[in-house]
């Protein structure tokens, strides 16, 4: 990324060019998780793209103050502290989805997409690109969250958001729903044909290939 | 020559070189006081939204649990009226003031909440009793209690049976019997599940004119009004059921609880 891309591109360009998820892999673990329906999805995103840009600002507003020796674990510090404030409200506002998603709003803290972006982007940077730029990343892992959540609802249970889309034969439709859907393997199913897809409309993103050496069998294992 | 002015003091520390173990520490220990501060906070404000929510669910939940199990649900809308849950203290048959249905999970984690039962007392083979137990009382619009819904447990042939007494505002007439846990024999035992079965207890009396508990499962077929019929092939499990209801409506049971009710206490 440019020294000084504007605002904006430091808006879009995570959205899908450098999605955090789909091209960097991160944050795979709660995407799996939450994705088995679409409210858990859009609420986890909501999170995570709140704690990411709280903690960006927090963490760009005293970055020349942070001592090199502690820094990881004063972010990790300010992230769980966030992380625990916005659990304690989806507990006491949205008491049912926080319910749904249990333990892993709390595992934001642990979500490598987070302290990945403070620790490389929001100590470098003033305030206002730290929170656009965490905003841009919590908007791209909404996306692919909001998409995967809603493949995985429509097909795993013909509904989006609660509404019957597709009637199922429980309900005298035709659609029978697709169990394995609901399941976790099916998030590595379609997180992986998405990324797939996207590499394939996007070639340029495989250059990351050339981390590997490509020569070396040894390596390409 | 101490600075004891604030400002400038802070102004100085925040010019030290990041690595230096003062600034170190100080900033671990600003960022850590900061950051408790944050969460005791969110905390302590949230807390009382988040314990009704905790209530409110349990409510829920003891809700679809009763009207979930056959029979209760017709017998709480032909009912009508409203729902409410109340914690007992079985000994005096009153209710429980310091206790609510949140803290009475936690209460009965502790022994001393419990009464050993003799085994003259202990008809159902429970071995101990709570001492305090959540009930529910159905309302009628003019506030008038018309039903009484008991949890009772006791002993069955392969292993505990819970139930659901419902009582009509009399406190004598069954208005229906409903079994949420058991692993008696399917076939045999587990015959207590069914609709079918369960239906012969409405309307039965529990206790005759001097109080004493005459309810019982009959072996074979029913011969009065405290009785249903038993089940052929069960007859342990029938004995359980018998006994679980003799216990819970007896003084060792509920029976504090019903008397007060009688006199109009509730």
């Amino acid at each position: 990324m440019p020294a000084r891309a504007g605002l904006w591109n430091i808006l879009t360009e995570p959205l899908i060019r450098q999605n955090p998820v789909t091209l960097q892999i991160l944050g795979i673990c709660s995407a799996l998780a939450v994705t088995t329906s679409v409210a858990t999805a859009l609420t986890m995103s909501a999170a995570l793209t709140a704690v990411l840009v709280m903690s960006a600002a927090v963490i760009s507003l005293i970055r020349r103050h942070i001592p090199d020796t502690i820094r990881l674990i004063v972010q990790i510090v300010i992230v769980a502290s966030l992380v625990i404030v916005i659990d304690q409200i989806l507990q006491a506002y949205l008491f049912e989805i926080s319910q749904r998603l249990s333990v892993f709003v709390s595992l934001i803290t642990t979500n490598c997409l987070v302290l990945g972006r403070t620790e490389s982007f929001s100590r470098h940077n003033p305030p206002v690109r730290s929170m656009v730029d965490g905003l841009g990343n919590g908007l791209g892992y909404s996306l692919v969250l909001t998409l995967i959540g809603s493949l995985r609802e429509l097909f795993g249970a013909g509904t989006l958001l609660g509404w019957q889309v597709l009637p199922t034969v429980d309900q005298g439709g035709w659609f029978t729903p697709l169990n394995l859907m609901l399941l976790a393997p099916s998030a590595f199913f379609l997180l992986g044909g998405l990324v797939w897809a996207i590499r394939t409309i996007m070639p340029e993103q495989t250059e990351s290939l050339e981390f590997l050496p490509p020569d070396d069998p040894e390596d390409t294992k | 020559m101490a600075d004891l002015n604030p400002i400038t003091a802070w102004r100085r520390l925040l010019a030290l070189p990041n690595e230096s173990r003062t600034k170190t520490l100080f900033m671990a220990f600003l960022v850590s006081a900061v950051c408790a501060l944050l969460v005791s906070g969110a905390t302590v404000i949230l807390q009382p939204i988040q314990t009704a929510n905790r209530a409110a669910e349990q409510q829920a939940r003891l809700g679809s649990l009763i009207a979930g199990v056959p029979g209760m649900s017709e017998l709480l809308s032909q009912d009508g009226g409203t729902l409410s849950t109340v914690v007992i203290d079985l000994d005096g048959g009153a209710v429980a003031d310091e206790m609510t249905p949140g803290t009475l999970v936690a209460a009965l984690d502790d022994s001393a909440n419990w009464t050993a039962l003799t085994a003259n007392q202990d008809l159902a083979g429970l071995g101990q009793r709570p001492d305090y137990a959540q009930v529910y009382f159905l309302r009628g619009a003019d506030g008038e209690l018309s039903l009484a819904l008991l949890p009772v447990s006791g002993t069955g042939y392969n292993g505990p049976i819970d139930a659901i007494l419902a009582l009509r505002a009399d406190m004598n007439t069954i208005a229906g019997l409903a079994v949420i846990n058991q692993s008696e024999t399917p076939g045999l035992g587990a015959r207590i599940e069914e609709p079918a079965w369960l239906g012969q207890f409405r309307g039965k009396s529990v206790a005759d004119s001097s109080g004493t508990v005459r309810f019982a499962v009959a072996k074979g077929a029913t011969g009065s009004e405290y009785e249903v019929d038993g089940i052929t092939g069960a007859t342990r499990t029938s004995n359980g059921i018998t006994r679980m209801i003799r216990f819970w409506l007896g003084d060792d049971g509920y029976g504090p609880l019903l008397d007060a009710i009688k006199r109009g206490e509730f």
